[in-house]
Parts: C-alpha cells; structure tokens; sequence
C-alpha cells in the first residue's frame, strides 16, 4: 500500500513501514542526522533529525518515525533550523575549542554542522569535563573529551562486530563512552578494527600515528626505508584525493611513494600471493594427514584478536600463516636484506594498510626477530594520503612507475585479497592446481564474492568435495562458529575478515566510505582479476623465484621459521 | 554472614539479562559495593559482556564499586534538607575527610553516599552514620562527629 505525504508543499508517495528519513532522503531532501546508522535501527538520541509537522506544529525525530498517510512535513522551517542549531550549540557547549589542531579537522560531521548551521559564537556554556586521552591501544586513540555521544561506535562494536569493547558508562551530564571500569581500550576485548573510527562524527576516536618515527627515518641517510602496500589501498587512496572512488591508482602511488623518499616500493600483494602458496599447501596437508577441520584464515589481525579472546577453541583451526603484511616483513628482514646486502637493523619497514588493526599486529611479540620487528611503521589509507599531501606531491602530474622487483610482482589471485572471498577464490585457484595439476577452467568462484554476510559454495576439486564458507562483519563469524560448534561437519574451508566487505572496507579506510565507495572499490578489484593474464599465485614468477633461491618448498623449514605462526588464548575485560 | 559472589550466582543458575539489575544488587547488599570481580563474574554468568554490565552499573545511583568504610555515612540530599544547606554539608564533609561521594578513605574507616530523602525531613539536614541518624547538623558539627567516630575505640 502507498502513503500519501507532503513536504516542503511538494505531493511524495511512501511505503508503510518507511521512517520520514528514508522518504526524504530517497527524494533527495536532505535532514542531518549524527546518531543514525543506515539500516540499523533507530536510536533517536540525537534530535538533530527533526523536522516540523505542520498540523501540530511539534518537532519529530525524522529517522525514527515511520510515514503515515497525509502527513504534512516541513523539513526547514524557521521552527526546524532554531532546533537544530540549539543542539549543535548545545553539543558545542563542552566541546574542546581546538578544531585547528584536531586529527578530523575540515572532515568532521560536528564542524561541518555548526558551519552549515550558522553557528558563530559559544551561545551556551557548558562545563567541560576533564578526560584522560586514552592511547593505551596499539591502534586506536580515544579523546572522550571530543565525543559527542551520538552512540554510533557503541553499536557497530556491538550489533556489527559482535565485540562490545566499548558502552555507555554513568549518566547525564557525566555520560562518556569506554571500556569496561573506564579503563584503557589495551584491557578491553577490543580487536583494533577501526569500525568505531570509521563512524565517529569527530575526532573522539582515531588511529594512534607514527608520522615523527616515520619522518625521522625517512630523514635519516643510514636508514632504508622501504614500503609495502596492501591490495586494498590502490583502489582506495584516490577517494582522498577528491577522484572517483574505485579508481585504480596503483602505479602513481608507487610514483609517489618514491617522491616521498622510500627507498623501496613492493606490494604485498606479491605475499597475499606467497600466503596462498602456504595456504593451500597447509590445506591439502591437513586434508593428507587428517588435521583439524575446518581450516580457517588468518590473514586479519582483527579476527585473530577476536579468535583469542571469545573462541581458544577454535586456535588449533586458525592456519598457521602469518598474513601477508607480516610475511613481507619478515621476508624484507631476511632474503632481500641478504640479497641486498644490508643490515637488518638499518631497515624501516613501512607497511600501508586499509586497517588499524594492522598496527597492533605489526607490534606482537611473534612478528619480530632477534629483537627487530618485521615491521616498524602502519600506516592507515588516511595516513598515506595525510604524508602525500604533507609532501606536497600532486597526484594528477606524475607518472606511473612499477613496483620494485622481486617482491614487487603479483597475479591477480593476490590482489582480490581486498574483497571479501578473495583470500578463498585464491586459495582454491591454487589448491585445485596442487591437487590436480591442472588449471581450473573458470577461475571465477561467483558464490563467495559480493557483500553477504555468510557466503558458502561447494567446491569440486578431482572428486574432493570441499565445504567452503566466508564471512565478513564479525558478528556473522559468530552466527557461522555456532553452527560448528553445533556440530555442523560440511565446511572444511573458512575465510573470515572482520570488517564488512573485507579490506576494502576496513577501518583504515578514507572516512566517510559509504555503500557506494564500497560497491566501487570491490568491482575495481574484480576488473583487475578480469582484464590481467596471470590470475594465480603459483603462476607468479617471483614467487617461483623465491620458492628456488630461497625458500625451498612450501611448509618447508624455512618457511616455518619466517611465515608460520603460532596463537595463543587471550585474558582481556570482555 | 556475607555471600560470596560466586555462592549468590550459584543460586541463581538460569538468571538471564533481565535479572542483571536483581543480581547486582544481590551482590551489593552482600559484599557492601560491586568489585571488578563481582561484574566479571556476572558478565561470565550472564554471558553479557562486561561493558554492558558496567554501562548499567554506573546508570544507577544505587551502585557503588568502592567497598564501604567502618562508618559509613549518608548525607541527605532530599528536597527539606537541601534548603536547609545540605550542599555545603556535604562539601565541608568531602573537604575533610579528602574523599568525594561514593569513595572511601584510604584507611578504611570512612565512606560517604548521597541518598535522596531519608524520610527525616523534619530533622534537616540530616546524615546517617551506621543507620544513626544526626539531626541538623551543620558544616561545623559535622567534623566533631566524624572526629568522635574516628577516636572511638571499638
């Protein structure tokens, strides 16, 4: 049944069951919102959504009530915009002054509110609460301070990721968002996704920076200072820049990472592909030898957080691959520092990451040796583009250069990393050829791409029926490990990635990423698969390269000393 | 006899989300305030994680997480004794004794509530140490009671 509304005088049908928000915002009538989260539902703490009913006169939180046929709305009436700016000021009136210093200065939702809302002076003084800057995380930094209570974080760590690291603690004018007992996010069951960074609509929460580190080695004429840069940031990185979002921008970042001054660019898609080497390898292992089943990734430090602290069980499951960042690392540290005769010691290893949770990764005691970490420096996608933009280098007048060589040089399989599935869609590419010695006829395993939460398909490899699941948004890993637990035995494979989408949409990402950035930089991740010839790993000749002068085999014991890992149970406030 | 947490949970083997707020104030009313451990234990018992369980903890006034002092001492802020100056009662007491609402002192001896209405308002304002009650009391006698339970030898 359609409703009949008004708004603004302007006659627009509506379904039942709609909110006013969807409505106006389907017909292009923009309302502010801070609290509303797309498709979730409705808190309507905020109030800025309001809009005025002309009949009565009274203000409703648009994004909370639902249409009713013969509704007369006004979405901008004076009675609207002095509501509206009283909250902003009201919000304003314990916000910290220092804008100009801010991480999200000129890409804040509260900045942007109080500009479009007119706001030109401290109308209404609150008192200012005194608040620690938490940087306990290896990850995240919480400025409470700065928080505006909008709850967004609190229900994407909650209802999207399943965590809840993080709730609303007292009450009233003394409210603050944190961890359990208003203690360091380090204590809390947090994973260092980034998805709470991603909503917040200020700068209550951001990633923990390295640029001083960073700068001083970049300065330093001893120190090599060499890049890696994950699958995902060549079709994120131009959405910084004010281009499309999708496009890929993969040889003009290489271009400008050595403008910058590093001294090396690779790409870890080069070891998402050594990664499916190991992968694989260790899959048809555990299939040979009876090992535990269902095997599960790990190349996301967010999951593997989360698989310590809610499910030990299931560590014996994790495949014992260090990810693809972490396998640079090491392999930075030992073959190309051998073959290139420097000292490890004298090598900054920068990786860039669509994720913040790559950071706490990059510090774990396994992921160093000797006493040298693998890798010394993440940066997020927002930081690339902060240090590109602080170098001054424009974007659209350079050209594009090739990555570095070995370690520089990828198939496709290693790029679709980025998106939800890729890791599978590779592994089985490269499974199917080890187990049968030919290559699969379509590459293309359709059923595992595409944004649903849980993906499954059956996969036939010479006989061997393979049970294989994905999963994306780490509530939807926990609706999947039930279902094992409960004795479900028909998946054998598991992909999990804690952000939804995968990489692409990780917590790392350009603020502001919505459905649309998401749909683009996946289906820029796919034509790259399409349009290039060399569509697995084990087909990349660098990889074989590695494997001979190297390496060994795979699982070999090289291999087991700078690409394996080992887990362990996490005792964290959870 | 005071119940451990653990006894208190046992009791109580199939309480679900909807019995938090019962179950916390179990726990008080035994242990006196609700340590870390009592809301780890809950969070495990319930299978709530424990940010949601000190989200509703710190919601209410009636939860305290710091253990009561030998004297404990209510102050009345309730409408009769707030006209009577119980704000200034209450932050003279905070002044001596260095401690704000709902903590105790460092020795042990002293904690300070903030209760609505004692139901005492013809005595205002009016503070309760240890279920006595002292009338009227201003921001000078307030420090010789506090004094006289201090040098008490019991």
């Amino acid at each position: 049944m359609s409703l009949n509304i008004e708004v603004n005088n302007q006659k627009l049908s509506a379904e039942k069951g709609e909110t006013i928000l969807e409505v106006l915002k389907r017909n292009g009538i923009k309302v502010p919102t801070l609290c509303h989260i797309k498709d979730m539902l409705p808190t309507g703490a905020c109030r800025i959504c309001v809009v005025e009913q002309r009949k009565t006169g009274k203000l409703i939180p648009s994004c909370s009530q639902p249409v009713e046929d013969g509704m007369d709305i006004l979405t901008n009436s004076p009675k609207v915009n002095e509501a509206r700016k009283t909250i902003i000021e009201l919000l304003l009136s314990n916000h910290p002054d220092d804008c100009l210093y801010c991480a999200r200065n000129m890409n804040c939702e509260l900045q942007t509110l109080s500009n479009t809302y007119h706001v030109r002076e401290r109308r209404i003084r609150g008192v200012k609460n005194n608040h620690h800057l938490d940087l306990s995380s290896a990850s995240i930094v919480r400025d409470p301070a700065k928080c505006i209570l909008c709850g967004r974080c609190v229900r994407i760590c909650d209802e999207v990721m399943g965590i809840s690291a993080i709730d609303f603690i007292n009450r009233g004018s003394n409210s603050i968002v944190g961890p359990t007992f208003n203690k360091g996010l380090n204590t809390s069951s947090c994973i260092n996704c980034g998805q709470c960074i991603m909503v917040c609509p200020t700068g209550a929460l951001t990633e923990k920076n390295h640029f001083p580190e960073l700068l001083e080695a970049l300065n330093d004429p001893k120190k090599i200072v060499v890049a890696q840069h994950a699958p995902a940031i060549s079709v994120s990185l131009a959405e910084e820049f004010g281009m499309e979002a999708g496009k890929d921008i993969n040889g003009i970042m290489n271009a400008a990472l050595r403008k910058i001054g590093f001294n090396k660019v690779f790409d870890t898609s080069f070891t998402a592909d050594l990664t499916i080497m190991e992968e694989s390898a260790e899959l048809i292992e555990r299939v040979k030898n009876g090992g535990t089943f269902p095997m599960i990734t790990s190349c996301c430090p967010g999951w593997i957080k989360f698989a310590e602290e809610f499910y030990p069980e299931f560590l014996p499951n994790l495949s014992s691959c260090k990810s693809p960042q972490q396998m640079m690392g090491a392999i930075i540290k030992s073959h190309y520092a051998q073959s290139a005769k420097i000292n490890p010691e004298d090598i900054y290893s920068v990786s860039i990451m669509p994720c913040t949770a790559k950071k706490f990764e990059g510090q774990r005691a396994e992921m160093t040796s000797k006493g040298i970490s693998d890798v010394d420096a993440v940066l997020t996608t927002r930081e690339l583009a902060a240090l590109i933009k602080l170098y001054e280098i424009d974007l659209n007048n350079i050209e594009p250069e090739l990555a570095d060589s070995p370690l520089g040089l990828r198939s496709s399989a290693g790029k679709i990393f980025a998106s939800s599935g890729g890791v599978m869609e590779a592994a089985i590419r490269t499974a199917n050829y080890s187990l049968t010695g030919k290559e699969l006829v379509q590459f293309k395993v359709k059923e595992v791409r595409g944004f649903k939460g849980i993906k499954e398909a059956k996969i036939n490899i010479d006989g061997l029926e393979l049970g294989v699941a994905v999963t994306s948004g780490l509530q939807n890993a926990k609706e999947l490990l039930a279902q094992i637990k409960n004795g479900r035995k028909d998946i054998h494979f598991i992909e999990i990635m804690a952000c939804p989408g995968g990489c692409i949409g990780g917590g790392g990402q350009p603020i502001n990423t919505d459905e649309n950035a998401l749909i683009a930089r996946m289906k820029s991740i796919y034509n790259i698969d399409e349009k290039e010839s060399i569509k697995v790993s084990h087909k990349n000749p660098e990889i074989r390269d590695l494997y001979r002068d190297f390496l060994g085999q795979p699982l070999g014991e090289k291999s087991h000393h700078l690409l394996h890992t080992t887990y362990e149970e996490r005792d964290v406030l959870k | 006899m005071i119940k451990e947490i653990d006894a208190i949970l046992d009791e109580n083997p199939k309480a679900g989300r909807e019995d938090l707020i019962p179950l916390l104030q179990e726990i008080q009313e035994n242990q006196g305030y609700l340590s870390e451990n009592a809301i780890i234990k809950v969070g495990k018992h319930l299978q709530l994680p424990t940010s949601k369980i000190y989200g509703v903890a710190t919601f209410y006034n009636q939860f305290r997480f710091e253990p009561k002092g030998k004297y404990h001492i209510q102050v009345c802020r309730g409408t009769a004794c707030h006209v009577l100056g119980s704000s200034t009662v209450l932050d003279q007491l905070e002044k001596h004794l260095k401690i704000k609402a709902d903590q105790t002192t460092k020795d042990n001896l002293f904690s300070i509530e903030v209760v609505a209405c004692i139901g005492a308002c013809g005595l205002a304002p009016v503070i309760c140490v240890n279920g006595e009650f002292y009338a009227k009391v201003t921001s000078e006698s307030i420090k010789e009671i506090v004094e006289n339970y201090r040098n008490k030898n019991d």
